[in-house]
């Protein structure tokens, strides 16, 4: 599999780590009301779409960066790649 | 050597004789030949027993796709099971031996199987050893391995390399038959970078073996010619003995190269075998087509092969079952082998089970015939034949070629999604579904089956990449080729066979298929597997479309209806080692040594794996026979004066940013942002769901700049969850990470002694005694006159302690310059099993521990838990089933008999209590002998431990026969105050 890292190019999927679904990033506000509830959300409920998936992959053998690959579990077609760290930022996650 | 059956022509070199050995006898052939065509050239058919009922078998193919004829190649350590005698070129002196038969090949005991036949049928072994169960593993089981299976493997190492290669390209063109070479030309001549890669030596597919012309010259003359044209363009690839085993996602395809299978042993320096990694933006499927049998009573005697591969040791390789033949065929390509051999004077009868099939003035043709049975224990001496006016005619022949048609090689385009399609033109499956993408089948894979359209196919798909890589192509004008239809009557099996086999490689018969059928397997997933129907190693590359066949008939559905099974990689079998390579023995994996790790093999250290990292396990000395002494030694010294450990192994990412105080408080669970310049901290890092991760030290070195410490173990691990946390959750704080492990080497030295040494070596305007730099002070420094280092005042032993570190190039000289100032306080190297034993002296905890199980709460660490800000793990640690009231707690433990060991593993259950899961109070983690207090201890889990001190409770272990008292205490069996490590 290849992976077309938006800085370095295309590079073959070994020379990363796999993590999982994109959602990670959306870590819950923990002075919600329903906080304990929210995080058990987040840290226990994945969705396992047949089809586009947004996953987070970690170029641990490259430079380092965390991307969010937005790959079709059943064809393998990867679509998108983004650094995950732009589209948290954009996202309003912040400090 | 006379070779009866060798015949005139031919593609072997006849000025070089090869001699070899089978079954212990001499024969000779010629180089081009293979073990196959060399032994039929001797007049020898019998070249294996089958694996299931040891019948005797001889080659039924010519290539790739072969069931029968598998030996065992060479000996000594390079002896190999399993090998496929269709494909083994020979070479001087090549030795092999028929497999799965004892005592000899013509006297078989286990052919008893034969005999036995109607009670091995398909289900067999999970009919018949049900009962009594515990017979399964004690009985059935070892004597159903012994009489099943091929081949015996050698149980040495495999001397041999293997390499793994990665290439790149635009065109990946896959066999190098018609289409493949049309196809290679157009591309070659259009400067696309091109490889092309067929499995055999020789290249060119059928047209080594047809006696087709391709304009005014013969087929393997013109690929000849076109090989060496295309060896001229440098842009072109060609790799022969080179298998495309698999194709993977995006364009990825594995090839492996068989570098040295047609030589004795490897050149010096090179691999036996490379695998290849292949990158292609487009590929080319030209793998051409299988010829398949009819299936027919007694159909698998040694003599009785496809007409194709009979026609292929004609042509290629001049060589004949036989002097009298026969061909049984439903479509016009079985009469070509008749053409072949009888204009090789070679008598044939051709039984062509259309009615309306063409006649010749130079052979029999028996139209509309069906072969009933045939004869021959160890070789084809006749076949029966019934005529349509049902008489029965029995001719002596040798050789029996079959014909049912050709299966287009369409295995490649199923290894992702693709699922073939039927043709009922062709009676065959050709390439359907979704393809790979960027694959394009061409030739034969395609259903094109004349040599002709299989040029123009190969050319078209060539074309048609071309544009997509936006490059231009130029048509070649190829010459006139051979152009016939491909006239086929589908004919599968004549009926009433019941000994008539289906896959001769798993001995499934046409019998298995209806019993499995009437026993209701009918689906096509479960008819594989309940009769191993197409499981063995070739794949069911001649077996599958006869079975399918057989299932539709006996279900009354068409065979698109059945459906077909999947084609997975590799497409022929693999040796393991190519897909090792390299990475085996030592190799597996990277050993990495620490910057000292030279002076510590010059001390004898004993060294033990940790990750990939060889650490010092123990330093023995003369007189030391137990590692306890050893281990002892270094404690008693260390805790007496002084010792040095090296811990280069712990990991160590470099934080630094505006923000890196605020990160880390996100990080660690306990606080970081008050922690001041020139202090360390230690810090607990939890997983989200609020499980211990890691934990280790932080020591702030500038008001933006921290050095964090990970455990050996986890290094990797928790610098890419700091990555995640920093790019992922908090990607505007102003922080960088980077992983500074490799780059500085370090030390502990610790003991009442550890300051008085160090203050030899470090620089004198950096002052270190207690006053100005005390416990967990840090410190950038100089050592030895000006050399930058690091100091931390950190003590996992629990003594007056120190960790230097200087950068790697300097750690051996750091390390021999330790020893060297210490030898006046008899300064001791000490391993990491005197540090484990320090550690739990102190109730430190490590690995053991922090086991993937065990909250903050439960190391005695609970109110670590910052409540006033946001870290990973903190809200989900306050979960309820997280916080009960009996959670287990970080205790020690001691002896009652101090004779007794307190083995690390063993469960803790209350005096009294029955000995069972429910009752378990918790368990001990570590465990080691404490040479400061004379008995064993251990450290461990106890259901709420922390109020249960001076308790006893029962240690036990079923498994290892332990059950003894031990006293619950603190974990800090030394220095409780902590007053050591503040001296």
């Amino acid at each position: 599999m290849l992976i077309n890292h938006p800085i370095l190019g295309p590079r073959d999927a070994s020379e990363f780590v796999y993590l999982g679904d994109a959602n990670l990033i959306h870590r819950p506000d923990w002075q919600a009301e329903d906080a304990l509830a929210q995080f058990t959300k987040y840290g226990y409920l994945r969705d396992n779409p047949a089809g586009e998936h947004r996953e987070l992959w970690f170029h641990e053998q490259g430079d380092r960066s965390w991307l969010i690959v937005t790959r079709n579990t059943l064809t393998h077609e990867i679509s998108k790649v983004e650094m995950a760290r732009d589209v948290a930022s954009a996202e309003g996650r912040s400090k | 050597m006379t070779s009866p059956n060798r015949l005139n022509g031919g593609l072997i070199d006849r000025d070089q004789p090869l001699n070899f050995i089978f079954d212990g006898r001499q024969y000779s052939g010629f180089k081009g030949d293979t073990l196959a065509s060399a032994l039929l050239a001797n007049n020898v058919r019998l070249m294996g027993r089958s694996f299931k009922y040891h019948r005797p078998r001889g080659p039924m193919t010519a290539g790739s796709e072969e069931p029968n004829a598998l030996v065992e190649l060479r000996t000594g350590a390079r002896h190999e099971p399993n090998t496929r005698a269709t494909t083994a070129e020979l070479f001087e002196g090549l030795t092999a031996k028929s497999q799965n038969r004892w005592p000899s090949l013509k006297w078989d005991a286990m052919a008893i199987n034969d005999r036995l036949s109607s009670f091995l049928t398909a289900g067999f072994y999970y009919k018949t050893f049900m009962w009594p169960t515990s017979f399964w593993e004690k009985v059935y089981e070892p004597i159903i391995r012994k009489a099943a299976g091929l081949g015996t493997l050698s149980h040495q190492p495999d001397p041999d390399n293997y390499d793994k290669g990665y290439l790149h390209c635009d065109v990946l063109i896959i066999g190098a038959g018609p289409a493949g070479l049309a196809a290679a030309l157009t591309a070659g001549n259009s400067g696309a970078s091109v490889i092309l890669a067929d499995e055999d030596y020789l290249l060119g597919g059928r047209l080594n073996s047809e006696t087709h012309t391709i304009g005014d010259e013969s087929g393997a003359d013109w690929a000849a010619q076109t090989v060496a044209e295309l060896q001229t363009m440098p842009n072109v690839r060609v790799m022969n003995r080179s298998t495309v085993i698999g194709s993977f996602d995006h364009g990825v395809y594995g090839v492996v190269e068989r570098v040295s299978d047609h030589r004795p042993k490897p050149l010096t320096g090179k691999p036996r075998q490379i695998l290849w990694r292949v990158y292609s933006k487009h590929a080319i499927l030209s793998a051409g087509a299988t010829e398949r049998p009819i299936v027919f009573e007694n159909n698998d005697r040694p003599g009785i092969m496809l007409a194709s591969a009979m026609r292929s040791y004609a042509n290629r390789w001049a060589v004949t079952p036989g002097k009298a033949l026969a061909v049984f065929t439903n479509n016009d390509d079985g009469h070509k082998t008749a053409v072949d051999l009888t204009t090789l004077g070679v008598r044939v009868t051709v039984i062509d089970s259309r009615e309306n099939a063409p006649s010749s003035g130079s052979y029999e043709t028996i139209a509309g015939g069906r072969i009933t049975n045939t004869a021959g224990r160890l070789g084809l001496t006749h076949v029966e034949v019934t005529t349509t006016s049902c008489t029965i005619r029995s001719l002596e022949v040798q050789g029996l070629g079959v014909s049912g048609g050709w299966n287009p090689n369409v295995q490649l385009t199923c290894h992702q999604r693709g699922r073939p399609q039927w043709d009922e033109a062709l009676s065959a499956f050709v390439p359907g579904g979704v393809l790979p993408k960027g694959l394009v089948p061409a030739g034969a894979a395609n259903g094109v089956f004349s040599t002709q359209w299989a040029l123009r196919s190969g050319q078209q798909a060539a074309t048609e990449v071309l544009g997509h890589l936006g490059k231009k192509s130029e048509t070649i004008a190829f010459p006139e080729a051979e152009d016939a239809p491909a006239k086929i009557e589908p004919f599968w099996h004549v009926q009433g066979a019941k000994r008539a086999w289906v896959d001769q490689q798993n001995d499934v018969t046409a019998k298995d298929i209806t019993l499995a059928h009437q026993e209701n397997f009918v689906s096509v997933e479960h008819l594989k597997r309940y009769t191993t129907l197409g499981m063995a190693t070739d794949q069911g590359k001649t077996s599958n479309i006869a079975g399918l066949a057989i299932m539709a008939e006996v279900s009354g559905k068409n065979i698109p209806e059945v459906g077909t099974t999947m084609f997975r990689p590799p497409y022929t079998p693999t040796a393991i080692g190519a897909f090792a390579g390299r990475s085996r023995d030592e190799h597996f994996r990277p050993v990495r040594k620490t910057p000292s790790h030279f002076w510590a093999e010059e001390q004898g250290a004993v060294f033990v794996e940790v990750g990939m990292w060889l650490r010092a396990q123990w330093f023995p000395r003369a007189g030391e026979t137990h590692w306890r002494q050893s281990v002892d030694r270094e404690v008693l010294q260390t805790r007496n004066s002084v010792g040095v450990c090296d811990v280069t192994t712990l990991g160590k990412i470099d934080v630094q940013g505006d923000d890196a105080a605020e990160f880390l408080n996100k990080v660690y669970c306990n606080g970081f942002a008050k922690l001041a310049v020139g202090k360390t901290r230690y810090g607990l890092m939890l997983r989200e769901d609020g499980v211990a991760m890691d934990d280790g030290t932080a020591a702030r070195l500038a008001e933006d700049h921290f050095v964090v410490t990970t455990t050996t173990a986890n290094a990797i691990g928790v610098y890419r969850h700091m990555e995640f946390v920093r790019q992922c959750l908090f990607p505007d704080m102003n922080v960088q990470l980077i992983s500074t492990t490799e780059a500085w080497a370090q030390y502990a030295v610790a003991g009442p002694n550890s300051r008085k040494l160090l203050q030899k070596i470090v620089d004198p305007e950096f002052p270190i005694d207690n006053e100005a730099f005390p416990f967990m002070a840090c410190s950038e420094i100089t050592v030895r006159g000006g050399l930058r280092a690091r100091l931390f005042r950190i003590s996992f032993s629990g003594e007056l302690a120190y960790e230097i570190a200087v950068p790697t190039r300097y750690g051996d000289a750091l390390m021999r310059c330790l020893m060297k100032e210490g030898e006046e306080f008899d300064v001791v190297p000490y391993g990491t099993e005197a540090l484990g034993v320090m550690r739990i002296e102190k109730g430190h905890a490590a690995g053991n521990e922090l086991n993937g199980t065990t909250t903050a709460l439960n190391l005695g660490m609970g109110r670590m838990v910052s409540k006033k800000k946001d870290s990973i793990g903190s809200t989900l640690s306050e979960r309820e089933g997280l916080n009960e009231d009996d959670a287990l707690k970080l205790v020690g433990f001691k002896p009652v008999d101090l004779a007794n060991p307190v083995p690390a593993g063993a469960h803790l259950m209350t005096k009294g209590s029955p000995v069972d899961a429910k009752h378990d109070q918790g368990y001990v983690t570590s465990a080691c002998y404490s040479p400061n207090l004379g008995h064993h201890i251990g450290i461990g889990y106890l259901k709420s431990g922390d109020t249960r001190k001076g308790e006893i409770v029962r240690l036990v272990s079923p498994l290892t026969n332990v059950d003894h008292d031990v006293e619950v205490v603190s974990a800090h069996f030394i220095d409780p105050e902590g007053e050591r490590l503040r001296a």
